[in-house]
């Protein structure tokens, strides 16, 4: 089976992060980037479907020349290769765009499965892989927890929901997308990372792929952010001293905001 | 912090090598260790963990599965994982010390067939050495190897063991011949064979989740193609392995203080006493100072005594030196970790008080600090 995760950098969302007044844009050369945490367990997916049933495994991701630190590290987990979309008119695209960029990576590539992740920790739009899955007129199977491929090659997910689960099964190709419920990332090893400078990563350009730079990017956004603002700074608690009457003062805390 | 000052480190995989063992640190060491040494349960599957990511055989050679890695690049990847859970670096030290005699003294046949596995991550070994009666003189031991037909059989009982009833092989030196260190040899034991007993484990001051037992060996059959060098060449072969096992134990004695230094010195920064952290108090500094002095200063021994090794130079006075050195200097920073903290350094809430218990135990394994004197001032008498 021929597998390819879309894997997207992010700045960590553990650190802060801000918006570049100018353009709205994240400030992504300030922050320390990693993969996408979602994308960890499609790695994760792909390579264990890999170890069953054979086949390759290809890392794709768009953006900018430091994406490939974490094109390297994904390799690191044990995947084949990349293809590493890099352009300068690529800066700002919103998610229409960057869902057609992707679809004509992927149809130079034709796998077929496309895993992804669910969501990521900066845009969080979690419509990549629908849109990805339109454009190219295949399934998208979304939100899996569990995916199993029959002896048919007939794909079936458990996909997570508020009340539980649903199952749903598709022919391939297909697009996957996944929870951190899926499976438990590896961790590259020491001879992976060694591997992993070996292994090949084609870079393509808008040119490459045939595709307008006046569609893609800030000039070609469907939408626009107009204007941003930091969220106000938490303000001080309400503390509540002891005094014999504390517990009371806490349950007319929590009645106030319907706690209880 | 660590330093990792990429200066020092001498390739580019080096730096990548520590990087990851950053990240296995400090997500998987870190937050565990304070609830794992209190419940003292070996973290079996951690460090198969680490032995998938490739860290449980990196001084040997990659034709057998190993890293290829200096031992200076060796040490640093202890080093940053004593920092976080010294027991867990203590497992990695003494599982390449168990790898030592194959990879040095077995045959081609022997190393082919046995070192991938060892160092492949999914087994870990032992080093049974010391015995009941004494640790300091194992030219003394008493366990037996007694030749039947194409077989050993084993009897005896050694003590002290790390990881005692949870390794898959034990390096066991018994006697073949007659008394004194030639008499020794050294086999590799499979830890199913019939007739291992590890006993009830050793309720220890520190290291907890560490397991250390005796193992009784009651005519226990070996091979004798599981002899690692020649008759009689076990007590040199024990030797020569406790030379790098003792540079092991030294970098955890490193990783231990840097420990120790930044927790002080954090909580130094935020406490406040007369109206000022009290950091700036000049003898809360000074302790600071010393320790870090101290500290760069072990860590600058341990990793010259290790580029001896690396070059192929004779080290073993260097590689004494340092243990002694790191250990004591790693109690004595451990000690002041816990006085900066004053009464809150005496509870279990901080991790300082357990770190200078795990601290004394360096002092005491791989040669106690009186032995490593001894070493030392031999090599000035005779050198
Ligand atoms: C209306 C709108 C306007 C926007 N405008 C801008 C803008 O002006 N400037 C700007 O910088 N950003 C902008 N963005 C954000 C940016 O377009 C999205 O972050 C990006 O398109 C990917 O969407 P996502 O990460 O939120 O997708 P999600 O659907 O949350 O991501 C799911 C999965 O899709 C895959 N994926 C997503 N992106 C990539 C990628 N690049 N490469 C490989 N795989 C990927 C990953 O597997 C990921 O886990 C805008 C978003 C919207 C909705
Ligand atoms: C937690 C732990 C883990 C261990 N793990 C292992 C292991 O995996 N494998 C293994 O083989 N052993 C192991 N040991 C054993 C350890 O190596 C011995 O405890 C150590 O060598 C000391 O031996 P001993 O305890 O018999 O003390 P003794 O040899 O009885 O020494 C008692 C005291 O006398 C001093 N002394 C002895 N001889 C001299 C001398 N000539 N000059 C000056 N002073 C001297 C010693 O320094 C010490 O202070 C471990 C020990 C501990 C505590």
């Amino acid at each position: 089976m021929k597998t390819v995760v879309l894997v997207k950098q992010v700045p960590d969302s553990g650190a802060e992060r801000r918006l570049r007044d100018a353009d709205h844009t994240i400030e992504r050369e300030s922050a320390d980037n990693l993969i996408n945490e979602m994308d960890d367990y499609a790695i994760e997916e792909a390579l264990r479907l890999q170890e069953a049933h054979g086949g390759e495994v290809t890392i794709l991701t768009m953006g900018p020349t430091q994406a490939a630190e974490s094109i390297r590290k994904a390799l690191s987990m044990g995947p084949d290769q990349a293809v590493h979309v890099l352009d300068d008119a690529l800066a700002g695209s919103c998610a229409v765009a960057t869902s057609a960029v992707l679809a004509a990576a992927l149809r130079t590539l034709s796998p077929d499965l496309v895993l992804s992740g669910a969501e990521s920790t900066d845009g969080r739009v979690q419509a990549m892989p629908h849109m990805v899955a339109e454009r190219l007129g295949i399934a998208a199977l979304t939100g899996a927890r569990k995916l199993t491929v029959g002896g048919d090659g007939t794909l079936t997910v458990e996909r997570q929901t508020d009340e539980g689960y649903e199952v749903v099964t598709a022919a391939t190709p297909a697009v996957v997308s996944v929870w951190d419920t899926i499976n438990e990332p590896r961790y590259p090893s020491f001879k992976g990372i060694m591997a992993a400078k070996k292994k090949p990563v084609s870079v393509l350009s808008l040119a490459d792929l045939g595709i307008d730079p006046g569609e893609v990017g800030t000039a070609g956004a469907t939408s626009a952010v107009v204007s941003h603002q930091e969220r106000p700074a938490r303000s001080a608690g309400q503390k509540i001293i002891d005094q014999g009457d504390g517990g009371v003062k806490l349950v007319e805390f929590l009645a106030s905001e319907k706690f209880v | 912090m660590v330093t990792e000052d990429p200066r020092l480190l001498p390739t580019p995989e080096a730096h990548d090598l520590l990087e990851l063992t950053r990240e296995l640190a400090d997500k998987e060491l870190a937050p565990r260790a304070d609830e794992g040494e209190h419940r003292g349960e070996f973290p079996r599957e951690l460090i198969r963990t680490l032995g998938r990511a490739g860290l449980l055989g990196l001084p040997y050679p990659a034709v057998h599965g190993g890293g290829d890695q200096p031992y200076q690049v060796y040490l640093r990847v202890l080093e940053l994982l004593a920092s976080r859970w010294l027991a867990v670096a203590e497992a990695v030290s003494v599982h390449t010390l168990a790898c030592y005699p194959l990879a040095a003294h077995g045959t081609d046949a022997q190393r082919e067939r046995l070192l991938p596995a060892m160092l492949g991550g999914e087994l870990l070994g032992a080093y049974c050495l010391t015995e009941p009666a004494g640790g300091s003189d194992p030219a003394a031991m008493t366990t037996r190897a007694d030749r039947d037909g194409e077989s050993y059989l084993v009897s005896g009982t050694k003590a002290w063991i790390t990881h005692a009833g949870v390794a898959d092989f034990y390096n066991v030196f018994c006697r073949t011949g007659g008394g004194g260190a030639n008499g020794i040899s050294c086999l590799l034991v499979d830890a199913g064979t019939p007739g291992i007993a590890p006993q009830a484990r050793e309720r220890t001051m520190g290291l907890r989740a560490s397991p250390v037992a005796q193992i009784a060996f009651d005519g226990v059959p070996v091979p004798v193609d599981r002899r690692l060098g020649a008759e009689g060449q076990g007590f040199s072969i024990a030797m020569q392995a406790l030379d790098a096992g003792r540079l092991g134990i030294a970098a955890c004695a490193v990783g231990l203080a840097q420990a120790a230094l930044d927790y002080a010195l954090r909580y130094a920064r935020e406490r406040q006493q007369f109206g000022r952290p009290i950091v700036e108090f000049q003898g809360v500094g000074f302790l600071l100072a010393d320790a870090a002095t101290q500290i760069a200063a072990a860590r600058a021994l341990t990793l010259s005594a290790a580029r001896l090794r690396d070059l192929g130079l004779p080290y073993t006075a260097e590689a004494a030196k340092a243990k002694l050195f790191a250990t004591d200097m790693a109690m004595q920073v451990t000690t002041d970790a816990v006085q900066v903290l004053g009464g809150y350094g005496y509870v279990a809430d901080h991790p300082v008080e357990r770190w200078m218990r795990e601290a004394k135990v360096l002092q005491i394994v791989e040669g106690t600090n009186q032995i490593q004197r001894l070493v030392i001032a031999r090599g000035l008498a005779h050198g």
